[in-house]
């Protein structure tokens, strides 16, 4: 009995890592333009397509393909900013919401055309590969996932406190104002700061897709899902998304072993009602909005 | 002098509207069947579009989870009409008592604890999925399966609000007329004037003695009510309910568009966008099936409020208005200017 609790623990650590990468894409876009991604959820569903298909072509291991998704998913970001989203970064929140859904259903309406309605599960090998270490026992592709993840957020981090450019992009989510007066390149800091949201999210979707069908209606529920993450943690708040991710892995899984499979899905949703109206700027809350 | 001319502009609007209604009802009384049904689910989503609009384009609070207000209307009717036999009329009533009563409970939760702006967009999603699932896996209502109304005679009972397609038109076309004309009445009484004042500047507003709370949950609640409205007319018409279809994003979605696109805070927007956005999505839907790409229609909702917003953020029909003579609406025809709420 404790070793399933400790298992299914273990588990909701592992995914809750990559939670953490999809939800610290979202808030890094939020905490620097203050933009709120609608769209975050197909951007993880374009990083299953991209780790399935990888994959399934070439057979490569799934880091080299979250590598690759790192890769697309970085220039579509930084694409998708100066062609679309750099003109709604000045408007009121409800039209860039708007807009963001706009985007989230053409997206999704893509993804539909192209690779159709049904789920397709991934034929790799590694879906079935277990490691046992003294009680647990556990997914091969769960432990790359969070490994990955867990490295990842890590670099992140560390980038974005000591490099130049992490410095005036912290600088632009500081003060816009500010930063242009001292003269940072505000246009190009946004394009790359949405490369990299959209990167995170991109790089969580390939990793997990050995866990998961590649299905276009699993957007909605990321999106949503990186919300959650986000607020449980505050939104921009950069360890906020990490504590987001590793709480509500840990939830659902515990959620799904206590109670029906249905109230795994639903428990984030009640976790963000409650974290909404009782601690509504999240653990590590960033300022008003 | 101005006042004369304001009622001048008021008695020519009132009269346009009810020609167009009454247009309305002539091509109800001539088209086919296909026509109809389109219209029909064009004209409830323009009513409940002015409910959403209400709140946004009036009272300024965004709701992406409006489908939960629909969905609450919808089986309120169908519980009460399929397992107890009892009048529409009842459970659009009590539909109506609980999605006002639920919006008001989210309103003053949220802004009780400042949860404002996007915050209070995503509880209105966050609540509107819980929901969904939790119906999902509730027997009572019928969980997965849906519930289903008996095939309708074709005998046309007002009491019982059964009849045929046509019934149906006429009962969306009524309650479109009424939230055209509500709209109208709402947003130049009292507490029109009041909403858009806190809309505008909330502080400004509590400064001059609104007091700003209050509104905010009575303008949610008035707006979950009357789309619960629309919600148990829909439910009827579509004949069956399921919680994925009733109260899935996709209906929050549909009740947003109109508005958007058709002008947000004017009466004439909602159902100017509905009679644009609803149809092409039928089409493209259409397309999309012959063509064998099922996500047409996703793409073409999408790009519509992608390039509405861009290029005509005001809506479509206020660049009509503003086409055929800005003199002749002035003060009233000026679109609302909402701002984006800085850090």
């Amino acid at each position: 009995m404790l070793s399933l609790w400790l298992n299914v623990i273990a588990g909701g650590v592992l995914i809750g890592l990559v939670y953490g990468l999809v939800a610290l894409g979202l808030t890094i876009i939020f905490g620097v333009m203050r933009v709120v991604n609608f769209a975050h959820g197909e951007m993880v569903v374009f990083g299953i397509y991209i780790g399935y298909w990888t994959v399934r072509i070439w057979d490569v291991p799934i880091v080299l393909a979250a590598a690759i998704a790192a890769v697309v998913m970085f220039v579509f970001g930084y694409l998708l900013e100066t062609l679309v989203v750099k003109r709604f970064v000045n408007r009121p929140h409800h039209y860039q919401f708007i807009v963001f859904i706009g985007l989230s259903l053409l997206f999704s309406g893509v993804l539909l055309m192209s690779f159709g309605p049904d789920p397709r599960p991934t034929a790799s090998q590694l879906s079935f590969q277990t490691v046992s270490v003294g009680p647990l026992t556990l997914d091969w592709a769960r432990i790359q996932a969070a490994a990955t993840a867990g490295l990842l957020i890590a670099a992140l981090g560390a980038y974005l406190k000591y490099s130049a450019f992490g410095r005036s992009l912290r600088g632009a989510a500081n003060n816009r104002l500010g930063g242009l007066v001292v003269g940072l390149n505000i246009p190009r800091v946004y394009a790359v700061t949405f490369g990299i949201g959209t990167a995170c999210a991109g790089v969580a979707g390939a990793l997990i897709s050995p866990l998961f069908d590649a299905q276009p209606y699993l957007a909605v529920d990321f999106t949503l899902l990186a919300f959650v993450t986000v607020i449980v943690g505050g939104l921009g708040s950069f360890g906020g998304a990490l504590l987001g991710g590793l709480t509500i892995g840990v939830a659902e899984a515990i959620a799904a072993l206590m109670f029906t499979p249905s109230m795994k899905t639903a428990l984030p949703y009640a976790l963000l009602i409650i974290i909404l109206i009782f601690r509504p700027r999240g653990f590590f809350g960033a300022k008003d909005i | 002098m101005q006042r004369t001319s304001n009622q001048a502009s008021d008695t020519k609007r009132w009269s346009a509207g009810a020609l167009v209604f009454a247009a309305l009802a002539v091509v109800g009384g001539m088209s086919n069947a296909y026509v109809i049904s389109l219209l029909t689910i064009v004209l409830l989503f323009t009513f409940m579009g002015q409910s959403w609009n209400l709140m946004l384009g009036i009272g300024g609070q965004l709701s992406i989870g409006h489908a939960l207000f629909v969905g609450i209307g919808a089986y309120a009717v169908a519980i009460l009409n399929i397992k107890y036999g009892v009048t529409p009329w009842i459970g659009l009533l009590l539909g109506a008592v609980i999605a006002g009563f639920v919006g008001a409970v989210l309103a003053w939760l949220s802004f009780r604890f400042e949860v404002r702006g996007i915050y209070f967009a995503l509880l209105t999603i966050a609540a509107a999925e819980f929901v969904r699932i939790m119906f999902g896996g509730w027997d009572y209502v019928g969980g997965m399966q849906g519930l289903f109304y008996q095939a309708p005679s074709g005998a046309m009972d007002l009491g019982m609000l059964r009849g045929d397609a046509r019934f149906y038109y006429f009962v969306a076309l009524a309650l479109a007329a009424i939230g055209v004309a509500g709209t109208e009445l709402i947003s130049r009484s009292y507490w029109g004037y009041v909403w858009r004042a806190m809309r505008d500047d909330d502080e400004a507003a509590r400064a001059l003695g609104v007091r700003t709370f209050r509104h905010k949950v009575l303008v949610v609640s008035i707006s979950a009510a009357t789309a619960a409205i629309g919600g148990g007319v829909l439910g009827l018409v579509q004949g069956a309910i399921f919680p994925d279809s009733i109260m899935g994003m996709a209906i929050s979605v549909d009740v947003l568009i109109g508005p958007v696109v058709g002008g947000l805070g004017t009466a004439f927007g909602p159902l100017v966008g509905s009679m644009a956005a609803i149809p092409l999505h039928h089409a493209m839907g259409a397309l999309g099936d012959a063509l064998g790409l099922p996500g047409l229609n996703s793409v073409a909702y999408g790009a519509v409020l992608i390039l509405v917003v861009w290029f005509l953020p005001d809506g479509i029909w206020p660049s009509i208005v503003r086409l055929y003579g800005a003199t002749q609406l002035p003060a009233r025809g000026r679109i609302p200017q909402l701002r984006k709420v800085e850090e």
